[in-house]
């Protein structure tokens, strides 16, 4: 009994030091933010005055809407070719070249960022010296790129929940003779639509996020947000980063919560048809 | 599927094969064809040859920049394991609700931004920063400890942004372990030591390992982390990848440098693959 209470209290501290790890310096950056002196590690009493300067701000704001320009097509391409993609994974067992495509699906989520897009960046310029396009770099350039990484990640949630996905309802729909095209849009995607929502909103973040992938090909047209943002932060801290930086994860707490509504739901509409079922 | 139309099945496997093939494998080749041109005055900065000369530039000046990624990888993948550990296992052990939006938890500062969250460390870690002001607020040290811009920085900015990776997989073994086994080891004498030594963690190994990949091989190549914390003696392959092609410009040694970071990975990445492969498959096995 002692050792099962020793035990209780060795896994509290491990959740209570893992937790304040992960989020102390996010909580920092948050109380930061509202700091009225321009020391960013002084504080100086409570203000907004940086979010003030933040919606003055024309650099981040022209980069904020660039970046979700991008974020958006990007995510709904990424969704597209990341649905065929864990499909093909999940529902074709051979087909040629199936090893290939495994491993195209797999590397980019776990290649360095550099590489991606410095060989990307390296298409680019040679499919401009051979078939003229893209005339230049920017917004179409970043799209594809995020949209090309984003999708193994949108394959691999798609694949996962394929794998849980009851067949018997697509055999039954072609059984009562629903063409094959039909049962895919009517019957398999609506039912796998928590993973359809939670990889858009994965490539989007994805997408969002990006500084590297998009630092080498973009061109002098389009600054993407975490550009700008890298820009001011490699010169110092400044109080405006913390402003935006609690902007963002305001965002961000929003839809996360959001998709994490829309799949509870999901689930318990799963389980209550289940247990009518059974 | 034999129900499925052929030109749906055709569509489903050809669109996103022809748009990795463009948009990955291609490029990959155009990079291993320009890691052998050299470094030109023009525009594209180089011209197409077959020299040698970047990969010997890089065995005679960059190898130890190779090792030192390595070594800083694989330490914070061993402290990333030390500490998500006993994370995952609490979380794990955690009554079915608590469970849940623990993990949620966990996966959160995934969803924000990286940059940011590494920029976080700025402040906290600069010689005007909350540690150095604590500590020197209660006397312990009379000058700032030089925290920032040295190993000790990246390394805990690796083990801060790899954590939750490490953390999702051991919690996936984890929570598979059946109880009883833990239940009649105990039973049957085992101090919680041993239970631990002997039947827990063998069991977690799948998820140990998976962990592991997750951290290490995009450590390797990181860019972000080595360049808002590192300073000069801690260059990594990512960041000097970076410097010769925006700094440089010399497009054909940033070239060489990203394949032989690739050849260096090219073996974690196959082990990943065949191991990716398996979970799934032993998913769909029930």
């Amino acid at each position: 009994m002692i050792a099962r209470r020793s035990g209780g209290l060795f896994r509290l501290s491990a959740l209570f030091f893992g937790f304040a790890f992960l989020y102390l310096p996010i909580a920092l950056l948050v109380l930061y933010s509202f700091n009225g002196s321009r020391l960013v590690t002084v504080w100086g009493g409570f203000s907004i005055r940086w979010y003030g300067a933040l919606i003055d701000n024309e650099k981040y704001r022209d980069a904020a809407l660039t970046s979700l320009e991008i974020a958006v097509m990007a995510a709904t391409i990424a969704l597209v070719l990341g649905t065929c993609a864990g499909f093909a994974m999940n529902r074709f067992r051979r087909f040629r070249g199936r090893l290939v495509f495994g491993f195209m699906l797999m590397a980019p989520l776990v290649v360095p960022e550099v590489i991606l897009g410095l060989s990307l960046l390296l298409l680019f310029v040679a499919a401009q010296s051979w078939i003229g396009w893209p005339a230049s770099r920017g917004i179409v350039t970043v799209t594809i790129a995020h949209a090309t990484f984003a999708a193994c990640f949108v394959a691999v949630l798609v694949r996962a929940q394929l794998t849980v996905f009851d067949r018997v309802l697509e055999e039954a729909a072609l059984d009562l003779g629903a063409r094959p095209l039909a049962v895919f849009w009517r019957v398999t995607l609506p039912g796998i639509s928590p993973a359809l929502v939670s990889g858009w909103l994965l490539a989007f973040t994805l997408s969002l996020d990006d500084l590297v992938v998009a630092s080498f090909v973009s061109g002098p047209s389009a600054t993407t947000l975490p550009m700008a943002v890298y820009s001011s932060v490699r010169i110092g801290v400044t109080p405006e980063v913390n402003a935006l930086a609690t902007v963002f994860l305001g965002v961000v707490f929003v839809m996360v919560a959001l998709a994490g509504w829309l799949m509870t739901r999901q689930e318990r509409r799963r389980l209550a048809t289940a247990s009518l079922t059974a | 599927m034999t129900g499925m139309g052929a030109g749906l099945r055709r569509f489903l496997i050809g669109l996103p094969f022809v748009w990795l093939g463009v948009f990955f494998l291609l490029p990959l080749a155009i990079v291993a064809a320009i890691s052998f041109a050299e470094s030109a005055d023009a525009i594209p900065p180089f011209k197409l040859d077959w020299t040698l000369a970047n990969y010997r530039a890089l065995c005679t000046g960059c190898l130890s920049v190779y090792t030192s990624s390595l070594a800083l990888a694989a330490l914070a993948t061993v402290l990333c394991l030390l500490t998500g550990y006993p994370v995952a296992f609490a979380i794990a052990r955690a009554p079915g609700v608590w469970r849940q939006l623990l993990l949620f938890l966990v996966m959160l500062p995934f969803w924000t931004s990286f940059l940011i969250r590494v920029y976080a460390w700025i402040a906290i870690l600069q010689p005007s920063g909350l540690i150095n002001r604590v500590l020197l607020a209660s006397g312990l040290i009379e000058q700032p400890l030089p925290l920032l811009y040295n190993a000790f920085s990246v390394t805990l900015g690796l083990v801060y942004s790899y954590l939750p990776f490490m953390i999702l997989p051991l919690y996936g073994s984890l929570s598979r372990l059946d109880e009883s086994l833990i239940e009649a080891a105990a039973d049957l004498g085992a101090p919680p030591r041993r239970v631990f030594l002997d039947v827990i963690l063998p069991l977690s190994l799948p998820g140990v390992a998976a962990g592991c990949l997750l951290v290490f091989i995009p450590a390797i190549g990181e860019f972000v982390i080595p360049d808002l914390l590192g300073g000069p003696g801690t260059l990594m392959v990512g960041k000097m990848l970076w410097q010769e092609f925006f700094d440089n410009v010399d497009w054909p040694a940033a070239a060489a440098i990203a394949m032989a970071l690739i050849v260096l990975l090219t073996l974690p990445l196959l082990v990943a693959q065949r191991f990716l492969e398996r979970e799934v498959r032993r998913d769909r096995a029930p």
